[in-house]
């Protein structure tokens, strides 16, 4: 049995890692609160991106000359998947609910027969997937030198996925992120991003016909690649906040489970404590009897 | 004066949001202008000096590039990077002269390395209007 010595130093300890969960909830708080803010803020570029972009695609439609980006290579063999993920780790199952939906839909595209390839943003994302899919990945990134993710960062890796297209390395490329509902809910999601879905284009053209200055095409040869870079950039900032709520949830669950382990390791040493009491005192009374 | 709605956003943040009389916009084919029922449409951007005329006077915004829309709701600017005039940082915007510069001249022969010298000269003279 534990020596009451062996117990307290145990009980101190706990109470140590609980007020580093402690410490970690409240930074994961307030920095849930600038990352749900950054996220906020990149909403109206690409909601009116998705609009200008959607306007334009009505009107293309059916052009046999929109570009491959738009179209797709006419085939879907080989799938790229673009799993963004966290850098660091303490935040619940937030990285393995990523890496758990981009693993199903790759085995469900093996068992297809099709090609898959990986291309993983953030460490832990790559960690995990490197287990099973070693041979698919064909580049990762970290951003861990980077504080605060900023577009030029969104660009540099859409730009990589625009010269893997140009090289016809993919056909269709699927990105895999959190999206943020909540601080208690994030969602795993999965999005097409090239070629684009577009979800029920708004039926009512609303007569808007365009004009276009050069033309429709590099328009969109321009705006597409761009659109590109802001779903990957919008992509990243929803997994910032996802991130640090669920590192703020998981934290808090961890200093709570602490509180309650401190509160039966403290009953458990006050229990012996008073046992060896009571133990020596018998031990002087009955020695006392005999005299 | 007829105003109408002018958001300009950045893929940041959104920078403006509200009526105008007027905006005056760096088109890549040429300047225009924006009026209250101008007809729809869509243009790209080069580096320039953006002008919006309110009743409380003009603001001048430099922007990097990036699209204008206009149609029945407004007029929309997707900027690169926009801010007013009055807070570019000089230094920082000759690091993207520069960077522009070394694109263009790392660039093999073709439309590519064009389109990226029309860019660095584009940059070059929005950096003298800001200077000047």
């Amino acid at each position: 049995m534990a020596s009451l010595k062996d117990m307290r130093v145990r009980i101190a300890s706990t109470k140590a890692t609980q007020k580093i969960t402690k410490a970690m909830q409240m930074v994961a708080a307030s920095k849930l609160r600038r990352a749900q803010s950054a996220a906020e803020a990149a909403r109206p570029y690409a909601e009116h991106m998705d609009t200008v972009l959607r306007n334009i695609v009505g009107s293309v439609a059916g052009l046999d000359a929109a570009p491959a980006l738009l179209r797709g290579t006419g085939s879907d063999r080989v799938h790229l998947l673009l799993v963004c993920t966290a850098e660091r780790g303490l935040c619940g199952a937030f990285n393995s609910a990523i890496v758990r939906l981009a693993r199903d839909h790759a085995n469900k595209l093996l068992a297809a027969g099709k090609e898959v390839k990986i291309f993983c943003v953030g460490r832990k994302g790559y960690e995990q997937l490197r287990r099973l899919f070693e041979k698919n990945i064909i580049e990762h990134i970290e951003l861990r030198s980077v504080r605060t993710v900023g577009f030029a960062n969104a660009e540099a890796i859409a730009q990589q996925v625009m010269q893997l297209f140009d090289k016809g390395a993919f056909d269709v490329c699927t990105l895999f992120f959190s999206r943020f509902k909540s601080v208690i809910a994030q969602l795993p999601t999965a999005q097409q991003i090239i070629p684009p879905v577009f979800e029920a284009a708004a039926g009512n053209g609303a007569g808007a016909t365009y004009e276009y200055e050069p033309d429709e095409e590099e328009i969109l040869a321009e705006l597409l690649p761009r659109n590109l870079a802001v779903q990957i950039f919008r992509a990243l900032l929803e997994n910032g906040a996802s991130f640090y709520g669920a590192q703020m949830s998981a934290m808090d669950n961890a200093t709570r489970n602490a509180g309650e382990m401190i509160r039966k390791q403290t009953l458990t040493y006050n229990r012996t404590r008073q046992a060896m009491i009571t133990k020596e005192l018998i031990e002087i009374i009955s020695g006392a009897e005999a005299l | 004066m007829a105003t109408f709605q002018f958001n300009l956003v950045s893929p940041e943040k959104l920078l403006f949001a509200g009526a105008v009389n007027q905006v005056d916009v760096p088109g890549a084919e040429g300047d225009f202008g924006v009026l209250a029922g101008h007809a729809s449409f869509v243009t790209t951007l080069r580096p320039g000096i953006l002008v919006m005329h309110r009743d409380s006077g003009a603001l001048r915004v430099a922007v990097s590039g990036g699209f204008a829309e206009v149609g029945d709701a407004g007029l929309t600017i997707l900027a690169d990077l926009a801010m007013p005039v009055e807070d570019v940082n000089r230094e920082t915007f000759a690091g993207y002269v520069k960077e522009a510069d070394e694109a263009a001249a790392a660039a093999s022969e073709g439309p590519q390395r064009d389109k990226l010298a029309l860019r660095a000269s584009q940059l070059r003279q929005l950096q003298a209007m800001l200077e000047g």
